[in-house]
């Protein structure tokens, strides 16, 4: 049953795929054709991409190999990380003092990566304020993100089994222009006065605006980017940063699930051949060995 | 130290930043290698080539970003290149329109349409810049002001990025120069001479280090080498006294603090 | 069905987009030039629905007089008027949309990332301890870093922008490309996720 639904969604998609490109082609008769480099035969493979191919297929590999050790019941060391684990202090902390929580998930929109990944934290948080019965304030940079964190937080406090303290008003789009946004949440800082912030999503100038805006209301603050030119002014202003990939590790550590803690092996796997593939060039390229090196070229 | 009122420190920075723009010391700029290159790079376009300009910025980081834009222009149209404008960032096209008509139109009297474009913002981010990659006249059908890019003299003959000499991107974040590095130029490998926030700069080191950025000016700091390089100082020459004297009162900040923090360590065993 | 469908979408518009990197078929160029024309397309209804969004939101906050509803009322009135200035009056150089863009809207955001200015200052003082060796090296190249970038570091020392530009292309190049490094195959391996229906969180709920 299950594999016919899947045929036929997998067919309808393809006819939807095919009349549209033929309606798409039909209105582009009059338009002017595409510029297509033509460099001799047609080519079905890029060959001057062989080593970005091999690679990303390597890193593939490891990412679903581990995954299925996971799923097996294999089961994978991941370090602490403070900022994760702080989380939950802060909600309990803004729970004693009778204040609400602020989560701000970046400024991008819903393709960006990190605002998923955002959502995903998102939804841990909201189980945790419902538990606890805290209001959570979040405010929204893009139109798009907003039914995300609207369904998110709503199936948090669902999960929770406190589904009639889900309150739709705090989830607040304020604006999509960056200081705008950023105005109007140094503005619920300073008025309603949360006694936890997290930061957690794709920031950019903003972002020492806002944590020093919370800094002064005396909110612990929790901040985590991977736009690694803003992680210096949250280290500054945040009681705890994550940086980089330990926000993208966020989703296995807090579920624990096997398939993200799987994943999240491959990558570590993958850095450690980077490693050797750096040191070995590095060595050989002291020796005046440049072949390898060359290899890793973007051509 | 948590008591002290940081309104004072507020007060200091306002002053020392505000005396030198109203009173300049007059401190001599020192070009960088970074900045050095990008001029080269601009240098090397024959005379009279098409090029295209990615302006990626909006009124927030215009006092950073929009003097380099200004003096990137000065150097184009100083050999006659012809320039094709466009925006990722929705707030830019008002700025581009504001460069391109102080630079071009009032300095050296060049034509809209003629002598340059401003195609105006495409939405799409990445999206956006793969498709100018492919095509430009597919992702800009009309211009900023809705006319048909047929019918306009300097889009004549332009459809791929590949036919142009050089790319010049001024950005303030994402969509910007990296995403155009990693989607155009890693793909096209057309020269790209990338202008960001001094905050961004040294994310993009290692694309200058690597070739895959042929300059690079960061910041208020590079926009005042660079307006040297044309020889046209501008806003940001006038702004490096006050950004020398803001670096020193940080500095005296951070000595201060520690000062402060040790002595009261001290105190209180 | 209501999970399934967008699973499949991404799976195949997803996979579709990195083969279109490695092959350069004509045939695949232009499928994948199409696609990208429908993502722009769609992405620029998100604007459409911010403008809708905007003027519910605050549209109810209005009238049922919630909390800080007063400031709805200027955002509205400014949200109105800047889209009929625009629309009927043009957006070219000497129209109230454009003037009031350049006058209003520019200094006004100049402003607002003019504060970092201020509480970088007060972050400084306030946070930048030498309690180690570590933070005391990081106090040292931060002066020196400062200092290099400006005329004034020259004018103190010479030496001061070379050395200055070593910690640029040296230290900081080699941290900057192992967090980068990191980063970029953590969004990989997400993406990879997304691709292959592992993570759908992005879905909402149940």
């Amino acid at each position: 049953m299950r594999s016919t639904k899947a045929i036929v969604l997998f067919s309808a998609s393809f006819l939807l795929l095919a009349c549209g490109l033929v309606l798409t082609a039909a209105a582009q008769e009059s338009a002017p054709a595409p510029t297509v480099p033509s460099e001799g035969p047609v080519r079905w493979f890029d060959l001057q991409r062989l080593n970005i191919a091999i690679v990303v297929a390597v890193f593939f590999i490891l990412v679903l190999v581990f995954i299925r050790q996971a799923a097996k019941g294999a089961s994978f060391f991941i370090r602490k990380i403070a900022g994760l684990d702080a989380i939950e202090e802060a909600i309990g902390r803004a729970t004693e003092m009778g204040k609400p929580v602020l989560y701000v998930p970046g400024i991008d929109d819903v393709n960006n990566i990190q605002t998923i990944y955002s959502m995903v934290i998102l939804g841990n948080v909201a189980k945790l304020v419902a538990r606890y019965e805290t209001p959570l304030i979040v405010p929204v940079c893009r139109a798009f993100v907003v039914p995300l964190a609207e369904e998110t937080v709503k199936q948090g406090y669902l999960d929770a089994g406190h589904p009639e303290a889900y309150n739709p008003n705090n989830i607040r789009y304020l604006s999509d222009e960056q200081f705008a946004f950023t105005a109007g949440v140094d503005g619920i800082m300073l008025r309603e006065k949360p006694a936890a912030n997290l930061f957690l999503g794709s920031f950019f100038a903003e972002s020492l605006v806002l944590a020093e805006t919370g800094f002064s209301t005396g909110a612990i603050q929790i901040a985590g980017t991977a736009n690694i030119h803003q992680l210096p002014f949250f280290v500054v202003a945040c009681d705890y940063t994550l940086i980089g990939e330990e926000f993208f590790a966020a989703t296995a550590y807090l579920s624990r699930e096997a398939k993200l803690v799987g994943t999240l092996r491959g990558s570590d796997w993958m850095k450690i051949i980077l490693i050797a593939a750096i040191v070995t060039g590095a060595v050989l390229e002291t020796f005046g060995v440049t072949a390898f090196t060359r290899w890793f070229t973007v051509q | 130290m948590e008591k002290f009122d940081r309104r004072y420190i507020f007060l200091a920075i306002l002053l020392l930043v505000l005396v030198p723009l109203l009173f300049p010391l007059g401190l001599p700029i020192r070009v960088s290698h970074e900045v050095q290159s990008a001029y080269d790079a601009v240098a090397r376009v024959p005379d009279g080539s098409k090029v295209y300009f990615a302006a990626d910025y909006d009124p927030a980081t215009m006092p950073e970003l929009h003097p380099m834009a200004l003096a990137a222009l000065d150097q184009l149209f100083s050999k006659n290149c012809k320039v094709i404008g466009a925006c990722l960032w929705p707030a830019c096209p008002p700025l581009l329109e504001d460069a391109f008509r102080r630079i071009g139109e009032e300095r050296y009297g060049k034509k809209y349409g003629v002598d340059f474009v401003n195609l105006g913002y495409k939405p799409g981010n990445e999206v956006a810049i793969v498709s100018v990659g492919r095509s430009i006249r597919a992702t800009f059908p009309t211009d900023f002001y809705g006319t048909p890019i047929d019918s306009i003299e300097v889009m004549k003959g332009v459809d791929s990025i590949t036919g142009l000499a050089i790319l010049v991107n001024i950005s303030a974040g994402y969509p910007g120069t990296k995403e155009w590095v990693q989607q155009v130029q890693s793909r096209y490998h057309i020269e790209l001479v990338a202008g960001c926030t001094a905050v961004s700069t040294p994310e993009y080191y290692p694309y200058f280090q690597s070739g895959q950025l042929v300059g690079l000016i960061g910041g208020m700091a590079g926009a005042a080498e660079y307006e040297k390089l044309v020889k046209r100082p501008g806003t940001a020459s006038r702004g490096m006294d006050a950004q020398s004297l803001g670096h020193l009162a940080l500095i005296a900040f951070i000595v201060l603090g520690n000062v402060v923090y040790f002595t009261s360590k001290k105190k209180t065993p | 069905m209501k999970k399934e469908i967008p699973l499949l979408i991404t799976a195949i518009f997803g996979s579709f987009m990195i083969v279109d990197y490695f092959v350069p078929h004509p045939a695949v160029s232009l499928v994948g030039e199409t696609l990208q024309q429908w993502a722009i397309i769609v992405i620029s209804f998100s604007y459409v629905l911010g403008v809708a969004n905007i003027a519910r939101i605050n549209g109810q906050k209005i009238s049922k007089r919630s909390k800080d509803w007063p400031f709805a009322v200027p955002l509205l009135i400014g949200l109105a008027f800047m889209l009929g200035a625009g629309i009927f009056g043009g957006i070219g150089e000497g129209t109230l949309f454009n003037d009031f863009f350049l006058y209003a809207y520019t200094p006004m955001s100049g402003t607002m990332f003019s504060l970092l200015a201020f509480f970088i200052a007060s972050a400084a003082f306030r946070s930048f301890r030498v309690r180690t060796v570590e933070a005391g090296l990081l106090a040292a190249a931060a002066i020196i870093v400062m200092l290099g970038r400006v005329p004034v570091g020259a004018e103190i020392w010479d030496k001061l922008p070379a050395v200055s530009d070593w910690i640029n292309n040296v230290p900081q190049m080699a941290a900057k490309r192992a967090i980068m490094i990191g980063a970029s195959l953590g969004a990989i391996s997400t993406g990879l996720k997304v691709i292959l229906g592992l993570e759908r969180n992005y879905l909402g709920g149940e």
